[in-house]
């Protein structure tokens, strides 16, 4: 976007260029036209039972936006982040984007994980025209469920990650899967896309079991896992997950059957916690490798320092502070994309947000990158979501160790919805 | 499903969740009876109980045992220190009147959550548990006809939940010793009969109501111990405990210690029966009704008195 020639006065000019005097932290950012921070509405879960995915997807941000702000901003504007808790609670969720909308003046929201926050807010991001970028993996964004405003180009879904599993699961694995998800909203797409991508791989699901995300014992579920289980699919989440896994394996003690998980069952967990001895030899689905690879990227070596994870996935400033490693390069990859998609717009204030979301829409290719670590990825602007590379590592002597790497293509199926056809 | 390792499973599970519950719920029904207050807050000291057991289970070094055992001490005292506080400052100053307690003890509910959240934070955090050995449980009679055989995994418990039942059981076993045998139980047997003519023989009726709410909300923070080390201490957990011990202390009857603990096994074991061969969910409804049908047909409870 340019100035009309009548809107530039030598006074105004010079007002402006005295302004820019006495104001020097803002000099970096002299190629802008208004050096007013771009303001991000950060919806983040700060308490409920998602707190410490918000933890890490809050440090990721604040790493990643260093990073940008550093790189001289946004169209040379720098970014703000303006991070609300929304309590990983739906109908707070929307009030929170109401709140960036009306009173913090953002120019998009962005960043929430769990999905039943993502579809109460999503709704009233649509209503606002407020651009609303999820960092959720849940399917609802490319089944059509949203509207034109929400865009997830930072994490794949998860109807893309069963897929890719599922061919893993019944080649190496057995044939005859058991699954046990969380009873809700990111629940439900593991069980709706498993069935048929195990079927579609000659397998059989014998066995769904859901267990409420604020469950907190676990035992009495597993009787329901049928004998001639040869293969146990485990994803959950909330704060019991490490009780969940433990009693897992109190439960089938030394006569386990095959066993492969979601990482979400452990994220942010210690896998060398008491009692989770029984994860040797098991295998897990990783959207990004917590524990250093041997082959680790310089991307990946940059990506960890500068959010402060150390080669085991945990904090640096505390190693029994473990990330949400599989997930939160999305917050990161996810603003790379905002600053891509509002550079190739022109971005200049809220009037441009509908040109944001078709520059956006536009993007096919993001290689692997300083602003890519986790993958090479391929977004599809029809369904406004990404699709990338998934990982499969075995824990070997206590290490989650990488064997298996699918394509972006194994994640990839047809088309739900063409968002580009809705009106903004 | 096979049916009878699985009710021993569910009859094992069930009797830990009655050995917990029973501890909580007793604490609840200690309060109402000697105090006539109904203490909303309960289920927020059993999640301090927690809270504070997995603080000091991280300050003491060494083997994780000794952590443990430092908090199954300390963590009740704490809480009961922190109870009795509460009562003291909050509850005397509003003349244990029935409805503004109420009242009171949701905001000390809210004060004591929030309270948790700004300084332990949001997450769930374990505590190691002393000793935790898997225990396959045999099932002999159903060997000889290879059922067994046949069932690869599942029918299994723990050295640790086998040691919360006995716990459990110690502690209630204590209890009814303070209550009928000390002259601190005469005491507070005797306010719960009668405040007045309490006060009237020279009994010091505001120290037995400090005590006696500081002692229920210790129960609840010992349960709390016992069960952090299988499940976690979280700052929401204190939600489930406080809506069980109500059924159980409704059923049982408010006030009647008997009867909580008869109503926290039937509650526990059903719970946890109908879960395993039916669903959780059903459980929950299950209780719920059982509760509604004790308030319609038996208001004052099972064992409760209509008197008291």
């Amino acid at each position: 976007m340019t100035l009309k020639p009548t809107d530039l006065t030598r006074r105004g000019a010079l007002k402006g260029l005295g302004a820019a005097a006495t104001l020097p932290l803002w000099t970096r950012y002299a190629g802008a036209q208004s050096a007013e921070p771009i303001k991000i509405g950060f919806q983040v879960h700060r308490t409920g039972i998602g707190a410490a995915y918000g933890r890490w997807y809050d440090r990721t941000t604040q790493a990643a936006v260093a990073m940008i702000n550093e790189a001289g901003g946004i169209n040379g504007r720098p970014v703000e982040i303006i991070a609300e808790d929304d309590g990983t609670d739906a109908k707070r969720g929307a009030e929170v984007i109401e709140k960036f909308a009306t009173q913090h003046n953002c120019d998009i929201a962005y960043g929430t994980l769990f999905s039943h926050v993502v579809i109460g807010s999503a709704p009233r991001a649509g209503e606002l025209k407020l651009p609303y970028f999820v960092v959720s993996e849940g399917h609802h964004v490319a089944s059509g469920m949203l509207n034109r405003y929400t865009l997830q180009p930072g994490i794949t879904d998860v109807k893309s990650q069963v897929q890719a599993m599922a061919p893993f699961i019944t080649d190496q694995l057995g044939k005859k899967v058991t699954m046990i998800f969380p009873d809700y909203g990111f629940g439900y797409d593991h069980r709706d896309n498993l069935v048929p991508a195990i079927e579609a791989n000659g397998g059989e699901v014998i066995e769904l079991i859901a267990i409420p995300p604020t469950e907190t014992s676990f035992t009495k579920y597993f009787p329901k896992i049928p004998r001639e289980t040869e293969v146990l699919y485990h994803v959950m989440v909330g704060p019991a997950v490490l009780t969940f896994v433990k009693e897992l394996g109190e439960f089938f003690g030394p006569q386990a059957p095959e066993i492969f998980g979601f990482i979400d069952s452990l994220e942010a967990v210690n896998i060398g916690s008491p009692g989770l001895e029984f994860l040797e030899g098991t295998y897990f689905w990783e959207g990004m490798c917590r524990h250093a690879q041997p082959d680790q990227s310089e991307f990946e070596t940059l990506y960890r320092e500068k959010v402060g994870v150390d080669d085991r996935g945990a904090s640096l400033a505390d190693p029994k502070d473990v990330s949400t490693y599989a997930h939160m390069f999305g917050c990161w990859e996810t603003l790379n994309v905002i600053k891509a998609g509002m550079e190739a717009s022109g971005y200049s204030g809220p009037s441009d947000r509908a040109a944001l979301i078709e520059a956006v829409e536009a993007m096919t290719d993001m290689p692997e990158g300083v602003e890519h670590p986790q993958g090479p990825k391929l977004f599809n602007g029809k369904t406004h979501q990404v699709f990338g590379q998934q990982y499969i590592s075995q824990v070997q002597d206590g290490v989650l160790t990488r064997v298996h790497t699918t394509s972006i293509e194994d994640g990839m199926y047809p088309d739900e919805v063409d968002y580009t056809t809705q009106s903004f | 499903m096979e049916l009878g390792p699985y009710l021993v499973l569910a009859t094992l599970e069930g009797a830990v969740m009655a050995a917990v519950l029973a501890l909580t719920a007793c604490g609840l029904s200690l309060v109402f009876g000697v105090m006539r207050v109904v203490n909303v807050a309960h289920g927020e000291f059993f999640m301090l109980g927690a809270v504070f057991a997995w603080w000091i289970a991280s300050h003491i070094g060494g083997a994780p045992a000794w952590g443990f055992v430092a908090a199954l001490i300390l963590a009740p005292l704490i809480v009961g220190a922190i109870a009795a506080a509460a009562d003291m400052t909050v509850l005397r100053r509003i003349d244990y009147d029935p409805e503004r307690t109420i009242v009171a003890t949701i905001g000390l509910l809210y004060i004591l959550q929030q309270a948790t959240l700004m300084t332990y934070g949001p997450d769930a955090r374990p505590v190691e548990a002393p000793f935790n050995t898997r225990i396959a449980i045999p099932w002999v009679e159903w060997t000889e006809a290879g059922w067994a055989l046949y069932w690869p995994w599942g029918v299994a418990t723990t050295s640790y939940k086998m040691f919360v039942i006995a716990a459990a059981v110690a502690v209630l076993a204590g209890l009814w010793g303070l209550m009928t045998r000390t002259r601190i139980g005469l005491l507070m047997r005797a306010t719960q009969l009668d405040r007045d003519m309490a006060l009237a023989f020279g009994i010091p009726v505001e120290r037995v109501y400090a005590l006696v709410f500081g002692l229920g909300a210790g129960l609840a923070a010992l349960a709390a111990v016992l069960i952090v080390p299988i499940q976690q201490a979280h700052y929401l957990m204190g939600h489930d405990p406080l809506l069980l011990s109500f059924i159980v202390v409704i059923i049982g009857g408010l006030g009647s210690l008997p009867g909580t603990i008869l109503a926290a096994i039937l509650i526990g074991l059903t719970d946890s029966l109908v879960s395993v061969f039916f669903s959780p969910t059903l459980a929950k409804i299950l209780a719920t009704l059982l509760v509604a049908l004790v308030l319609v047909f038996r208001p004052q409870g099972l064992f409760g008195s209509r008197a008291s």
